[in-house]
C-alpha cells in the first residue's frame, strides 16, 4: 500500500478498494517501524490523522468526496498547525504550539486530506544538509550515511522512504529542489506569490516559496491544486487565476525549447552527473523537443547575493523570537537584556546565528550600501538573464546539484562549502522562477549504493503547468521516478 | 551672549481608522490588556501585514492639507531594535520613500502675524504597545492592544524659534488632523504626541548648535512649558561654558524640569531596509485628485471666511475656527438664525461657560446646535427675550426636552418664558404694580425729574417679576407714559 | 574582509545573542568566510541597475478598514512564557 501515489490513492479511495482509516492506518504503522531509522518525522499526529480519516471516509460515504478525501499527507514543520507543535526544528520553538493554521495546512485540510504529522527541517530552514535541526538529523532512506539534503530533508527522506505519498516543503534556496534531488523525488518549488506564505515561518520572506515533494509530476499537479491559493491575508500572493494542474499533464511537447545554461554545465561536475543529466535531455528531444545553448551570465554572483539578502531579512524576521510572548525563555533573567541574549543565545543553533548576524553586519550603518543594495541591484541583474533567456526557450534544464548526496558531518565545519551545495537552484529564488527537480538517473557511491541524480526544470514566471506536463511527460517515458531504495522497493 | 533658539517637532498623530495599519484588530482605546492584540499584532511567527486602506487614505489628505508633494510611491522599511513593547523586533515605517513629502503650515503669532513653518515629510508607521511598570511586583507588564495602531508622523522643518510658536505649531497640527477628521485629536489617551528638538545657537550664527530632543510630550501647555525650561537649561550650560550633550530627555511635568533619560548601552542602529512582507505602495492623480475632492475647509480658510463674510473680528473667528467640532456648532446654529455675530456671542459665551461647567466637549453638549439656532430666531422675533433665552438654553443643557427643535416652543409655554409685548397686557400689568407699590410712586414722584430715570429700577424688577416673559422694552415705554401721567 | 573579534561581540550584541567568549573565534572565522564569498558582489558593474527588492514587480494591495479579529487573549496567551492580569511579564524596564 506504501507504494501508492497519491493520484493511485484517490483512484483507489474512490473505487473503494480501501478506506482512508486503512490506508491511514497502515502509513502510521509503517512511520513508527521505519522513522526510527530516518528521523524525518518531528511529530507523528497519528489520533488526529486517524479523525480526519474517519471523517474522510464519512464524507465519502455521505458521497460529498472530492479528489483529495481520506488521502495521506504530512506538512514541513514551518507550516502552523492549530494546536500542535511547530517547532520549525529549532530549541526556540520546542514548545511552541501554533495557535492557528497556515493557509496551506487550511487548504489541505479543507480538501479533506489527512495530515499524518509534521516533519523534520533544518533550523528555521537554514541548511542543505539537515544537520541543523535540533531534533537531529534526517538519514537518506537511498544511504542512511548520507544526508537528505535541505532544509526540507524530513519532507524529502519521508517519501522516498514511502512513509507518505506526498508532503509540503519550502524553498528560499533551493530546500525543494536540492533534498529532492538528492532522495530521487520529485520537488516543485512554485513561482514566488503562487502560494500563500501566511503561516509559514519566515526565513527570507522575499525568497521562501511553499512547494511539493512527491513521487511523480502527477502527484505534485495534485498537490499544487490544493496548495495554490490567492490569499488576502498575505501581500505578496498572487491574485492570477491558478489552472487545473493535472489539466495539461498530457499535454504534447512537441516543438517546445529547451535552454541549457552553459554556466549550468560546468567542467567540475562528475561526468557520470553531466551524462545523467544530458541523457534525461536526449529523452526530451525524442518527443520533440529542441535545444538551445543559453548564457545567464551573472550566474556567479547568485550565491554572493543570496548571502546577503537571505541573511539580512532573516536577521530581522527571527527578531521576535525574544522569549517574551512565545517559545524559548532563559531560566531567571536578571534584565531585558540578559532575557533577549541568553534565550536567543540558547534557543537558536550556530547556523542561525551565523547568518542572524551576518545579516545584522550587512545591514547595519555604513555596509548597507555595500552589501545590501548592491546585492539587490545583483538580484536585478540575474532576473533580467532570465528574462532575456526566456525570450528565446520555453524552459531551462540543468543538474539540479553539483553532486548526489554527500556524507552526513562532511561540510558541516565548513559553512561555505555547504553554502556553495545549492549554486544551482539558488538564482531562482532571486529571481522568484518556478522550478522543479525530478529524478532522471542515478550515479553509484562508494560502497555500491545508488544514488538518485536530478534534473532541474526551471519556468517561466507561473509557468509550473509546464514544468509538470514536461516532468509528467518524461515520467510516462522513464522510470527513474519509480526507483525506490534497496530495502525499501 | 544672545542666543537664538531652534526648535523642530516631530508629532505622532494616531489615525481614526477602525482597524490596525497592518490587521484587522480594533483601534479602540481603553480595552482590557491585550485583548485587542491579534496574531499579526503580537507578532507571531508566520503571520503577515497587510495594509490598511483607510490609513493610507488620511496619511494623503493630510499631505494634501498641509501643501505638501504626496508620494506617488512609498516603501515601508523595517526599523530594528529590540523593545518589550515593539513585538517584532522592529518598526515598520517609512524611511527613504515617505506618503508625504514637503508641505508646510502658518500659525498665527501674539501680534496677530503668521508665519508659515515648513514641514519636512509625514510618514506612516506602526505605534507600538505598552509597559506598565506598577502591579507587577520586579516585572513590567506588556500590554500590546496600541502596537499597531496606524501612526503618521509629522516632522517639521526646525524652523520655530521660541517655545511659543511650537506651541502654536503643535495647535495648529491639532486643529488641522481633527478638521480632517484623520486623528481624534484627544491628547490625554496619547492620540498626538510631540517630540521636541531643541538647541541653541548664537545670534548670526548659521551652523545649529548640539541638539536634545525631549520626549512624548502630550499637552499643548507642557510643549510650552517643557521647551522653555530646556531652553533655560541649555542657555545656563552655554552661559557658563559648557557644552550640551546630544541626548533625549523627559519632561517631568510636576517638577517642571527635563531629564535626561537613562543612555542606552549600544548606540543604535537602526539597520534599516526595506520590508519584504510588504509591497511598494503605488498611487496615481486620480486617486490623489479624489481624495482632494473630500477635503474640508481647513481652519485658515473658515476663520478667513467668518471674518470676511459674516464680519466676525480677528479673534472671534480664531476661537471659533480652532476646533472644527465648535465651529461646526457654531455654523449650524448660526446658519439656523441667519445671524453670525449673534451667534458668535452665544457660542463664544453660553456654549462656552456650559462646556467649562459641565467639563465636556461640543458634541457631547445636550442642547444641540440647531436648538440654540432656533433660540437665536426667537430672540429676534421677540418671543423671547435674553433672560428667557439662557433660561430656555440652560434647560437644554441639563437634558430638558427631547433633542429636537421642535421641543423649544413647548418648553417655553412650560416654562412660561414666552415674551409678552401687547401693550394692553403690559398696561394692566403696569396699573397692577403701581397699585401695589404706592410707597415707591410716592418717592419717585418725590424724585426730581433729572434723576427720575434711575428711580424706574423698581418698577421694571417688579413687572418682570409679575409677568417672566414681559418685553422689556415695552414695560419700559408704558412705565414712562403712566408715571408721568401721575405727575 | 576580516572581522575583529570586537566587531563579532557588537554584532552579537545588536542581534541580541549571547555567545560564550570561547566561541568567539569560531565565529569570527565563519563569518569572515562567509563575508568573503560575499566580497564577490563588488565585482559586479551595477551602475544604473534599480534594486530590486522583490522578484515580481507587484505593488502593494489594500486591505478594507474593518475589524476583523475578536479577543484571543486566552488563547495566545496559553503560549506565553509568563503572564499576569493579562499582561506579558518581562524584567522590570525603566525609562
Amino acid at each position: 500500500m506504501h507504494n501508492k501515489t497519491i493520484a493511485q490513492i484517490a483512484r483507489d479511495l474512490a473505487a473503494g478498494e480501501y478506506s482512508s482509516v486503512e490506508i491511514t492506518q497502515s502509513l502510521l504503522t509503517r512511520i513508527e517501524q521505519l522513522d526510527k531509522t530516518y528521523n524525518s518525522f518531528i511529530t507523528v499526529t497519528a489520533e488526529q490523522a486517524l479523525a480526519q480519516a474517519k471523517a474522510a471516509d464519512e464524507q465519502r460515504a455521505a458521497g460529498n468526496a472530492n479528489a483529495w478525501t481520506g488521502v495521506p499527507m504530512a506538512h514541513k514543520d514551518i507550516f502552523c498547525t492549530n494546536g500542535v507543535l511547530t517547532s520549525c526544528a529549532s530549541k526556540m520553538l520546542s514548545n511552541f504550539v501554533a495557535p492557528y493554521d497556515a493557509t496551506v495546512v487550511s487548504n489541505f485540510n479543507q480538501a479533506g486530506a489527512v495530515s499524518l504529522g509534521k516533519l523534520n527541517m533544518d533550523e528555521f530552514a537554514m541548511g542543505s544538509s539537515n544537520e541543523s535541526s535540533y531534533y537531529g538529523g534526517v538519514k537518506n532512506p537511498w544511504d542512511i550515511e548520507r544526508v537528505p539534503g535541505g532544509s526540507s530533508g524530513g519532507s524529502a527522506a519521508a517519501v522516498a522512504a514511502r512513509l507518505v505519498p506526498g508532503a509540503t516543503a519550502t524553498d528560499t534556496g533551493g530546500s525543494i529542489r536540492q533534498p529532492a534531488a538528492f532522495c530521487g523525488i520529485t520537488g516543485l518549488k512554485p513561482t514566488y506569490g503562487r502560494v500563500s506564505r501566511w503561516g509559514m515561518i519566515a526565513f527570507a520572506s522575499s525568497l521562501d516559496q511553499g512547494g511539493t515533494m512527491t513521487r511523480t509530476a502527477e502527484d505534485s499537479a495534485m498537490m499544487l491544486n490544493v496548495m495554490a491559493s490567492f490569499d488576502p491575508k498575505d501581500s505578496t500572493c498572487v491574485d492570477q487565476d491558478i489552472p487545473d494542474y493535472t489539466a495539461t499533464l498530457n499535454n504534447s511537447i512537441e516543438g517546445l525549447t529547451i535552454g541549457l545554461p552553459k554556466e549550468y554545465f560546468r567542467d567540475d561536475l562528475s561526468a557520470e552527473m553531466q551524462q545523467q543529466v544530458r541523457d534525461a535531455i536526449a529523452e526530451f528531444e525524442k518527443m520533440g523537443a529542441k535545444v538551445k545553448e543559453i548564457s545567464l551570465p551573472n550566474t556567479h554572483l547568485a550565491i554572493p547575493a543570496y548571502y546577503v539578502v537571505a541573511p539580512a531579512e532573516c536577521s530581522a524576521n527571527l527578531s521576535r523570537m525574544d522569549g517574551v510572548r512565545f517559545g524559548h525563555r532563559c531560566e531567571n533573567p536578571q534584565d531585558i537584556n540578559d532575557l533577549y541574549k541568553r534565550s536567543r543565545g540558547e534557543g537558536f543553533g550556530e547556523e542561525v546565528k551565523r547568518r542572524i548576524m551576518v545579516g545584522a553586519y550587512a545591514l547595519s550603518a555604513g555596509f548597507y550600501d555595500a552589501y545590501y543594495k548592491q546585492a539587490q541591484q545583483v538580484r536585478r541583474l540575474i532576473k533580467n538573464d532570465f528574462v532575456e533567456a526566456f525570450k528565446e526557450v520555453d524552459v531551462i534544464m540543468s543538474p539540479t546539484t553539483p553532486s548526489p548526496a554527500f556524507k552526513a558531518g562532511e561540510k558541516t565545519s565548513d559553512p561555505v562549502a555547504m553554502y556553495l551545495e545549492d549554486i544551482f537552484t539558488i538564482a531562482l529564488n532571486l529571481a522568484g522562477l518556478p522550478g522543479m527537480s525530478i529524478p532522471c538517473g542515478q550515479v553509484a557511491a562508494e560502497g555500491g549504493n545508488p544514488l538518485p541524480v536530478g534534473l532541474q526544470l526551471i519556468g517561466n514566471y507561473f509557468d509550473e503547468a509546464r514544468l509538470l506536463n514536461l516532468g509528467h511527460q518524461f515520467q510516462q517515458a522513464t522510470d527513474w521516478h519509480q526507483q525506490a531504495p534497496a530495502d525499501l522497493a | 551672549m544672545e542666543w537664538e533658539v531652534v526648535i523642530g517637532l516631530e508629532i505622532h498623530a494616531q489615525l481614526a481608522t477602525k482597524s490596525k495599519i497592518f490587521s484587522g484588530a480594533s483601534t479602540e482605546y481603553g480595552a482590557d490588556a491585550n485583548t485587542q492584540a491579534c496574531a499579526v499584532d503580537l507578532g507571531l511567527p508566520g503571520v503577515l501585514p497587510v495594509f490598511n486602506e483607510e490609513a493610507l487614505r488620511m496619511a494623503v489628505k493630510f499631505g494634501l492639507a498641509i501643501d505638501a508633494e504626496i508620494g506617488k510611491k512609498s516603501v515601508f522599511d523595517r526599523k530594528n531594535y529590540f523593545y518589550p513593547d515593539l513585538p517584532k523586533g522592529y518598526q515598520t515605517t517609512q524611511l527613504h520613500h515617505p506618503i508625504v513629502g514637503m508641505g508646510h503650515i502658518d500659525i498665527e503669532l501674539d501680534d496677530g502675524s503668521t508665519r508659515r513653518i515648513n514641514v519636512t515629510r509625514a510618514h506612516l508607521e506602526e505605534d507600538a504597545g505598552k509597559s506598565v511598570h506598577e502591579g507587577f511586583g520586579t516585572m513590567s507588564g506588556i500590554d500590546l492592544n496600541r502596537a499597531g495602531t496606524p501612526l503618521v508622523e509629522i516632522v517639521s522643518e526646525p524652523e520655530m524659534r521660541s517655545a511659543k510658536e511650537a506651541a502654536a505649531y503643535f495647535r495648529k497640527m491639532h486643529s488641522i488632523v481633527t478638521y480632517l477628521g484623520i486623528c481624534d485629536g484627544d491628547l490625554s489617551q496619547g492620540s498626538m504626541r510631540c517630540d521636541c528638538n531643541v538647541s541653541l545657537r548664537p545670534k548670526g550664527q548659521e551652523e545649529f548648535g548640539t541638539r536634545t530632543e525631549i520626549k512624548n510630550v502630550n499637552s499643548f501647555r507642557n510643549v510650552e512649558r517643557a521647551i522653555e525650561v530646556e531652553i533655560e537649561r541649555q542657555m545656563d550650560i552655554l552661559e557658563d561654558g559648557g557644552s550640551i550633550t546630544q541626548e533625549t530627555r523627559l519632561y517631568d511635568a510636576d517638577k517642571n524640569e527635563t531629564r535626561s533619560m537613562r543612555s542606552k548601552e549600544v548606540a543604535n542602529d537602526y539597520r534599516y531596509f526595506p520590508c519584504p512582507d510588504l509591497l511598494p505602495v503605488i498611487i496615481d492623480d486620480n486617486y490623489i485628485e479624489a481624495v482632494r475632492e473630500t477635503l474640508p475647509e481647513l481652519p485658515d480658510a473658515k476663520r478667513h471666511r467668518f471674518v470676511k463674510d459674516h464680519g466676525l473680528s480677528t479673534t472671534e473667528a480664531a476661537v471659533l475656527a480652532s476646533s472644527r467640532d465648535l465651529a461646526h456648532y457654531f455654523e449650524t446654529a448660526a446658519h439656523a438664525a441667519n445671524d453670525y455675530k449673534l451667534a458668535a456671542n452665544w457660542v463664544q459665551a453660553d456654549v462656552s461657560a456650559a462646556l467649562n461647567r459641565l467639563e465636556i466637549s461640543v458634541t457631547e453638549l445636550a442642547a444641540t446646535a440647531e436648538q440654540l439656532g432656533r433660540i437665536l430666531v426667537l430672540i429676534k422675533d421677540n418671543t423671547l427675550n435674553n433672560g428667557g433665552a439662557k433660561e430656555v438654553f440652560n434647560a437644554l443643557v441639563e437634558g430638558k426636552g427631547d433633542g429636537s427643535v421642535d421641543c423649544i416652543d413647548s418648553l417655553i409655554d412650560s416654562m412660561g418664558l414666552k415674551q409678552v409685548s401687547d401693550t394692553g397686557a403690559i398696561e394692566a400689568i403696569v396699573d397692577e404694580v403701581l397699585a401695589n407699590n404706592q410707597k415707591l410712586v410716592e418717592s419717585y414722584l418725590a424724585t426730581p425729574v433729572e434723576k427720575r430715570g434711575k428711580a424706574m429700577g423698581p418698577f421694571i424688577g417688579q413687572t418682570r417679576k409679575a409677568a417672566k416673559g414681559v418685553n422689556p422694552q415695552v414695560v419700559m415705554e408704558v412705565l414712562k407714559k403712566k408715571l408721568s401721567e401721575l405727575g | 574582509m576580516a572581522l575583529e573579534q570586537d566587531q563579532v561581540r557588537n554584532i552579537a550584541e545588536l542581534a541580541r545573542l549571547q555567545i560564550d567568549e570561547n566561541q568567539i573565534g569560531e565565529y569570527q572565522k565563519n563569518l569572515t568566510n562567509i563575508l568573503d564569498l560575499v566580497d564577490q558582489l563588488s565585482t559586479a558593474d551595477t551602475t544604473g541597475v534599480e534594486p530590486m527588492a522583490h522578484p515580481l514587480d507587484a505593488v502593494q494591495r489594500l486591505r478594507a478598514d474593518a475589524v476583523t479579529e475578536s479577543n484571543q487573549r486566552e488563547h495566545f496567551q496559553t503560549i506565553a512564557p509568563a503572564t499576569d492580569n493579562g499582561h506579558y511579564l518581562v524584567p522590570r524596564v525603566i525609562e
